[in-house]
């Protein structure tokens, strides 16, 4: 990325900056503004010449930056087999409640191949502008080629928000956003409201394991940059009809080579595993006392159509794989119903599920911390209650499947 | 090959303390551990050592204490260690974190690999590497479960977990890794190397000896800025039930019934139309 560019299209020719340019360094090639790097110290002085906003400068110093002339709410569309992530519709329901308070428009940023379906959606659920690059050259994975592009786009158009998914790519794309165009990131987001008496966004998130959370504000750089942690926010529901949307294309942005070459993607066939997005997950601790009592916990999981979580003393034990681990170490998770069987609910584990709707434990130690934060609490022997449980709740679904 | 692994030191306990002036977390008098997802990338460091020869170095950035844990990463097979310590180091947010910890490395001359844990167990943020990346200019890849091989002309190819599979990559060194505990079983101190750690020196470097611009670093270079500091609410009171197998079961199935959950099948939510 260049330290300063021209945007070609918004260049009218009129030579302004040319002539204030106190080192020489911009010419005029085809009628356009050319700047040349080597002479160019970044002073800015073309900038506040030119009537156009046709000049960004990429390195900004770091301690003077103007906020005021930012403004919208922006969102990077992780996206991938064609289809959102589904952290995305959460992220536009956030947007879409900042828009009632700050009244600007809710913009994403698209980049990818064959991209029209998905900018159709975005609008769908209620994004005002697609921000798009549509090109082969762009792979889904090519993590530092979407990064050099949102960074260009984020300077161009000069968001006063931006929000990407607390998702593994959202996780490594925005840091190297915000270290490029010199603003504050705030990880993992769980809240995000606006401040009444600044308008600031009010970037509220976990930390210490979810021991504490902390507000932050980002007062003096813009955007003001955030991930949002999955399956806290809720899912946008598509807007009535009536909602416009408009697709920017930004063809002026040089796509660069990426570094990093995919040699193969590697699905986990495991469906089990899926933990991070199932509505049902049953987990097992050390309660089951043995690795083949998992069954238990998969047929109960298999019963309510729920993934199987496990708590680290079960991974450690070798009972289950890594990927089933719920927890600090392991994976968040939200469902709508979090039955815990046999663990005690160290506090590492519990950062991994306590924001899930309703959390039931089934443990027959009546003092056991997970029953701090469970809504409902079984006590008793697992081996008994879970076959009891499965058993009762075959007979409801069946009943219901009439 | 040259390796550079980032530490971070943390406090092992769970209670927190925090200074209600500045609303940042007050460090002195917890004791203190190196983050237990740094010991994967130091272990991992020390391995490709091993294997490909050359030099291992941990750099940490914070209050002079953290030489305790530089120490402990010699004593797990570090060769050198810098510790970046300041007063106006104090109070970075990641941006200006990883601005400093750049300038640190570059001061280092740089490096082939350089490796961090995938995240600090107190901040969990994980934005510290992705930004020590943009600051170097060199590529990064999170959440790396293996590193495959690294060949003669620096190629490189490693294994990255994402939420529902792993991707194979190949780049070109120096790159920066941040690593998951599935890479690998750290090795534990013995006594010898504990000994021998202890004789090592551990570089100091304030803000003088590193190339910074000072509005960069510390709590003025840092962007974001902690307004509050709340304790979540912690328990609830849940219904309990016990004695019978059999009621408690059904008791509890009503109660949750009733409380709006079905459990029935994704299916029949989509036949219903539902969604």
């Amino acid at each position: 990325m260049e330290p300063i560019k021209v945007i070609i299209d918004k260049c009218v020719g009129c030579e302004l900056c040319v002539k204030v340019c106190p080192y020489d360094a911009i010419q005029m090639i085809n009628k356009k503004a050319v700047i040349d790097i080597e002479k160019c110290t970044l002073c800015g002085a073309c900038i506040e010449a030119c009537k156009f906003d046709a000049i960004v400068i990429y390195k900004r110093s770091f301690k003077e930056q103007e906020v005021t002339s930012y403004s919208g709410i922006c969102l990077y569309a992780e996206h991938r087999n064609g289809k959102l992530a589904s952290v995305i519709l959460e992220i536009i329901g956030a947007a879409r409640k900042l828009k009632e308070d700050l009244n600007e428009k809710i913009s994403a940023i698209l980049l990818g191949n064959g991209m029209n379906s998905l900018a159709e959606e975005l609008v769908l659920y209620g994004v005002d502008e697609v921000w798009m690059i549509d090109s082969p050259e762009i792979g889904e994975f090519a993590e530092d080629v979407h990064t050099e592009l949102v960074a260009e786009i984020l300077i161009e158009k000069k968001p006063e928000i931006f929000l990407g998914g607390g998702t593994i790519i959202g996780r490594s794309i925005l840091p190297r956003v915000a270290a490029k165009i010199l603003t504050g990131l705030t990880a993992d987001c769980t809240e995000l409201t606006i401040d009444s008496e600044n308008k600031l966004l009010r970037q509220t998130r976990p930390a210490f394991g979810g021991n504490i959370m902390a507000t932050i504000l980002c007062k003096n750089h813009r955007p003001q940059m955030a991930t949002v942690r999955h399956k806290v926010m809720c899912e946008a529901k598509k807007v009535k009809s009536g909602h416009e949307g408009k697709i920017v294309k930004f063809n002026h942005i040089k796509i660069p080579k990426t570094k990093i070459e995919v040699l193969e993607f590697v699905k986990e066939e495991d469906i089990t595993v899926n933990l991070v997005d199932a509505d049902f997950i049953v987990s097992g601790g050390r309660g089951l006392q043995d690795p083949k009592n998992f069954v238990l916990v998969e047929e109960l999981a298999r019963t309510i159509d729920g993934a199987v979580g496990a708590s680290r003393a079960a991974v450690d034990a070798g009972w289950i794989p890594y990927s089933h681990q719920v927890g600090l170490t392991g994976k968040t998770v939200k469902p709508i119903v979090y039955i815990a069987c046999g663990i005690s609910g160290a506090i590492q584990h519990l950062a991994g599920m306590k924001s899930s709707d309703i959390i039931i434990a089934i443990n027959n130690d009546l003092n056991a911390p997970i029953l701090d934060f469970s809504q409902y609490g079984i006590i008793g022997d697992l081996f008994e209650v879970v076959p009891e449980l499965i058993k009762q709740l075959k007979g409801l679904t069946g009943s219901k499947n009439k | 090959m040259k390796i550079i692994v980032c530490i971070k030191q943390v406090p092992d306990t769970t209670s927190v303390k925090m200074n209600p002036e500045t609303n940042t977390l007050i460090r002195d008098g917890v004791v203190s551990i190196i983050n237990p997802f740094d010991t994967y990338a130091i272990e991992e460091g020390v391995r490709l050592k091993e294997k490909y020869g050359g030099e291992i170095i941990a750099i940490s950035m914070g209050p002079p204490q953290v030489e305790e844990s530089l120490r402990d990463a010699l004593s797990l097979g570090v060769d050198n260690a810098y510790l970046l310590t300041d007063r106006a180091f104090a109070g970075a947010d990641t941006l200006a974190t990883g601005y400093t910890l750049a300038a640190g490395i570059k001061k280092l001359g740089g490096a082939d690999i350089i490796i961090l844990g995938r995240q600090a167990m107190d901040g969990d943020t994980g934005q510290v590497g992705p930004s020590i990346g943009e600051n170097l200019g060199i590529p990064h890849i999170t959440n790396v479960r293996k590193i495959e091989q690294i060949d003669e002309d620096g190629i490189i190819i490693i294994e990255r977990l994402l939420e529902d599979g792993y991707l194979r990559l190949k780049t070109k060194l120096p790159v920066l890794l941040t690593v998951v505990k599935e890479i690998n079983e750290p090795r534990l101190s013995t006594i010898r190397t504990k000994m021998l750690a202890r004789k090592k020196e551990i570089i100091l470097w304030d803000s003088n000896n590193i190339d910074i611009e000072t509005d960069r670093i510390g709590l003025a270079g840092s962007p974001t800025q902690v307004i509050k500091i709340f304790i979540p609410s912690k328990t609830i009171k849940g219904k309990i039930y016990q004695g019978n197998v059999k009621t408690s079961v059904t008791s509890f199935l009503k109660d949750i019934q009733s409380a709006g959950i079905q459990f029935i099948k994704k299916e029949d939510k989509m036949k219903n139309g539902t969604n």
